[in-house]
């Protein structure tokens, strides 16, 4: 018998870091295939970018603290930052600025807080919000969805558009690009355009944008997984996206005209990633249950009024990010009525 | 009781908050029946087996005993006695390592067994109870010694006695054994079912209680048959009720059970009987039924010998004060090495540093567990506020919010987060991705806030000491002085006619003066 004394319990621990991530990234999957699917292979570039970088920089930054790197990257937490920062960039983004992003959510906004555990943003949409402010022509240069693209850009032409800014010869940026959904909505509403006008383009599917809304339907269902799983609990996603679809249903039935459908809200943009994969980040999110509610209808409701009054046309980054500072608050003022204490805490 | 238990006929049962499943491992000893363990060479038998004030030693080194002599007696009403539980010499009486989470020593008296296990006299058996003042009752379940065998060893005797400003209604009985591994209470039920419910009824008696529940665990099915099958053989069915509760850890837990059986919660800080309850381990039951019935003191107990390293595993009668390594070897020892030896169940035992350590009253199981059984926790990462521990504490407690404030010290904080409503069933620990020992932190917070309490008490006492000493030296001052003045009242009160004495003293005082004036001018004269 060893004479180190062990508290109690002594039995297994049955939860690990390591394998929640592992759910997480299995999470994605489906939607990582749709996005690869609509927008080529600039999606799968980036996430293999990103991830290098991140789990380099990750293991770069412990050695430097005097940490053991390999357990900090084995816990898998900067792969799954790594690619939600992946998917949230546009799938054509120069490999340089996927690197400052990541430089920027691995080293600034996680480990100078302290690494894992302890940042109070969620590090991912940090780094969005970064380079949106700071390149913000980059940031929102997206390809057209392949049914509607002109040119289906092959891995090799992928590469080399990420790598070098070329782009395949006849082809010009402003041809391959397209507005998204949030940004055509919001320009052609700003021109004073009615829904019904606008939603003539072939750019509309029957929620939102064509090949957006499918993507949105395939984070939806690895959603779905992590609450199965007990992964994620519906606290967050299910507040959240009542706080988006209430909001957007209210101004809706006021007028039509002006104000889309609540359901374009909901698989347009990163609504629905959002809601289970970057809200439900339990490092930055609010850990009481009723807090969970809270925190998650308040950035629904942040979602919607960005999207419509803000000054950019998605509005998840920003929302998450808000409410990121104001959980600890959150958790304070919501803590539940321990067993025996009566009504003292309601 | 809502309309659908009505209908249905069944009981309606509570939840309490989270909770977890474990692997229960009852397999491994549940099919074993309660074997008598042969009497060891020697027995160490602890004084002090209970909560409350330490018992007294009764013995000197080298007296005789009889099985039965009462060794140590109480010294305060929260107390109990200690019996030798078997014939022998008292060979010392001395510091010897006991079974407690601290390691540490206690003192014991150590019993050479003469093999004979002769009685002392016992008083005797009490059949017609009913009949009897509740308070002789009480008495010889005190005289017994009968605690709490369900870990706690709280003196039966005084949650008997409940007082009388408080009114009883309900009597839970708790079969629930929800640790994992853990199998005497099941067998004890099995096979002493009647001898429970005698103990029941004499409980039952002195509470003056309305209702009697026994909550059996529902993964002990055959416990639960022979507890109602016994039930069913005696007159008590009309007050009282054997239920089965689902089985999810920690639902043995006293406040917990009560929880589940009734809906009731009892208060933080407060005990069952605050809400009209109380609540009896079926051991305890059983012990009672001996001392009441019988006559006998509580000198043996139950206990599980279990965990994979053991050859084969066994629920034992033990004589209180048999060590850990007579029990193994009596299993017929290690059948692999194993990775440590725990006193109590996986979830809530604490490791045993030696085996030499003896069984006492609250002993329920020794658990040796295999490497692969109970695998050194890997590093502890940071916490990533998840939340599962809060999901999964039976407290409602927000456990990771009590970590952060356990690490940083922050000990007025971490009472803000309700730690002492922590029961430390190790919930939290179990089921957090990160690996932290959960429950370490909360017992090293307890145990900093306990002492910061004592240092304040102390350093109050020195200073409510010190201005007593104060006020005390400024009134023998004050007397002294008084005294004096008293004194020096008194001596002038004796000068023979007083103002008339004082005349002559001015006049001597005159007359010293003008001399010496004229003594002065005299000597000026002859200067010039």
């Amino acid at each position: 018998m060893k004479s180190t004394i062990v508290s109690s319990p002594h039995v297994p621990r049955i939860n690990r870091v390591d394998q929640i991530m592992l759910q997480v990234l299995l999470a994605l999957v489906p939607g990582i295939a749709a996005m690869t699917w609509f927008f080529g292979w600039g999606v799968l570039i980036n996430v293999v970018l990103a991830v290098t970088f991140a789990v380099t920089a990750e293991a770069a930054v412990m050695v430097l603290r005097g940490r053991p790197p390999l357990v900090a990257v084995g816990d898998l937490s900067a792969v799954v930052t790594a690619v939600l920062f992946a998917i949230a960039v546009p799938p054509t983004l120069p490999w340089w600025l996927t690197l400052l992003g990541i430089l920027f959510a691995i080293v600034l906004v996680k480990q100078l807080y302290g690494g894992m555990g302890y940042n109070p943003f969620n590090p991912a949409m940090a780094a969005y919000v970064f380079l949106l402010i700071s390149y913000p022509v980059a940031m929102t240069t997206w390809l057209a969805p392949s049914m509607l693209a002109e040119h289906s850009f092959s891995f090799m032409e992928s590469l080399r558009a990420i790598l070098t800014g070329v782009l395949p010869p006849g082809l010009d940026w402003d041809g391959v690009s397209s507005a998204t959904p949030l940004d055509e909505m919001r320009g052609k509403l700003d021109l004073d355009m009615t829904i019904a006008e606008i939603r003539q383009s072939p750019l509309w599917g029957s929620f939102g944008g064509r090949g957006w809304e499918w993507v949105g339907n395939w984070f939806l269902l690895g959603g779905l997984y992590l609450l199965w799983r007990r992964v994620i609990t519906w606290h967050i996603p299910v507040s959240m996206l009542t706080g988006l679809l209430v909001c957007a249903g209210i101004f809706w039935v006021l007028d039509p005209q002006t104000h889309p459908f609540p359901a374009f809200h909901l698989f347009s943009g990163a609504a629905i990633l959002g809601a289970f994969f970057i809200a439900t980040d339990p490092v930055t999110a609010c850990t009481t249950k009723r807090g969970q509610v809270i925190f998650g209808a308040l950035i629904g409701v942040a979602v919607y009024v960005i999207r419509s009054w803000g000054g950019y046309p998605d509005a998840v980054a920003f929302a998450v990010l808000l409410m990121n500072i104001a959980a600890p608050t959150i958790d304070y003022y919501t803590q539940p009525r321990v067993f025996g204490h009566g009504g003292e805490r309601g | 009781m809502s309309i659908v238990h009505l209908l249905s006929g069944k009981r309606r049962l509570w939840k309490f908050h989270g909770g977890i499943h474990v692997p229960d491992e009852k397999a491994l000893s549940n099919a074993c029946a309660i074997a008598t363990m042969p009497l060891p060479k020697r027995l160490v038998i602890p004084l002090q087996q209970h909560i409350g004030a330490p018992a007294r030693p009764l013995i000197k080194v080298g007296d005789g005993v009889l099985k039965g002599q009462t060794i140590a007696e109480p010294s305060g009403f929260i107390s109990a006695p200690v019996h030798a539980s078997s014939s022998g010499t008292v060979v010392a009486i001395e510091s010897h390592p006991v079974a407690h989470p601290s390691g540490l020593s206690a003192v014991c008296a150590i019993i050479e067994p003469d093999g004979k296990d002769a009685w002392s006299e016992l008083p005797p058996p009490l059949p017609d109870y009913p009949q009897l003042d509740p308070a002789l009752i009480r008495e010889r379940i005190r005289w017994a010694g009968v605690v709490g065998m369900g870990g706690a060893a709280f003196p039966t005797a005084v949650k008997l006695s409940p007082g009388i400003e408080r009114t009883i209604q309900t009597l839970v009985i708790n079969g629930a054994e929800c640790e994992p591994y853990i199998t005497c209470d099941d067998r004890l039920m099995r096979e002493r079912a009647a001898h429970i419910l005698e103990g029941v009824r004499i409980m039952h008696h002195l509470l003056g209680v309305a209702e009697v529940l026994i909550g059996i665990e529902d993964n002990k099915p055959e416990a639960i048959a022979a507890m109602r099958l016994a039930l069913a053989d005696t007159d008590m069915g009309s007050y009282t009720e054997v239920v089965s509760i689902p089985t999810l850890y920690p639902s043995g837990g006293e406040k917990q059970l009560i929880r589940i059986l009734t809906g009731k919660e009892v208060p933080t800080k407060g005990i069952p009987a605050q809400v009209g309850i109380v609540c009896q381990n079926v051991g305890s039951a059983a012990a009672v039924a001996d001392a009441v019935l019988e006559g006998k003191p509580l000198i043996s107990r139950v206990i599980t010998v279990t965990g994979r390293a053991i050859k084969h595993p066994r629920n034992l009668e033990v004589p209180i004060g048999t060590r850990a390594e007579d029990l193994i070897a009596h299993c017929d020892g290690y059948q692999e090495a194993p990775r440590k030896l725990v006193c109590g169940g996986p979830m809530m035992g604490f490791e045993l540093k030696q085996p030499s350590v003896p069984v006492t009253k609250s002993t329920n199981c020794l658990l040796a567990l295999t490497a692969v059984e109970s695998p050194d926790p890997e590093p502890a990462l940071a916490c990533i506020r998840c939340g599962r521990c809060a999901e999964a504490c039976p407290a409602k407690l927000l456990p990771q919010q009590m970590y952060w404030y356990a690490r940083s010290k922050d000990l007025d904080r971490i009472q803000d987060y309700n730690l002492f409503d922590c029961i430390e069933c190790g919930c939290c620990a179990q089921v957090c991705p990160s690996h932290i020992p959960l429950v370490q932190y909360y017992r090293y917070a307890k145990t900093e806030i306990w002492a910061r309490e004592q240092e304040r008490k102390k350093s109050e006492l020195a200073r409510t000491r010190h201005a007593a000493r104060q006020a005390r030296l400024e009134r023998q001052e004050k007397e002294r002085q008084a005294r004096l003045r008293k004194q020096k009242a008194a001596l002038a009160a004796k000068q023979p006619d007083g103002a008339e004495g004082a005349d002559t003293k001015k006049a001597a005082i005159e007359a010293a003066r003008q001399r010496a004036a004229a003594k002065k001018a005299a000597t000026q004269t002859q200067a010039t």
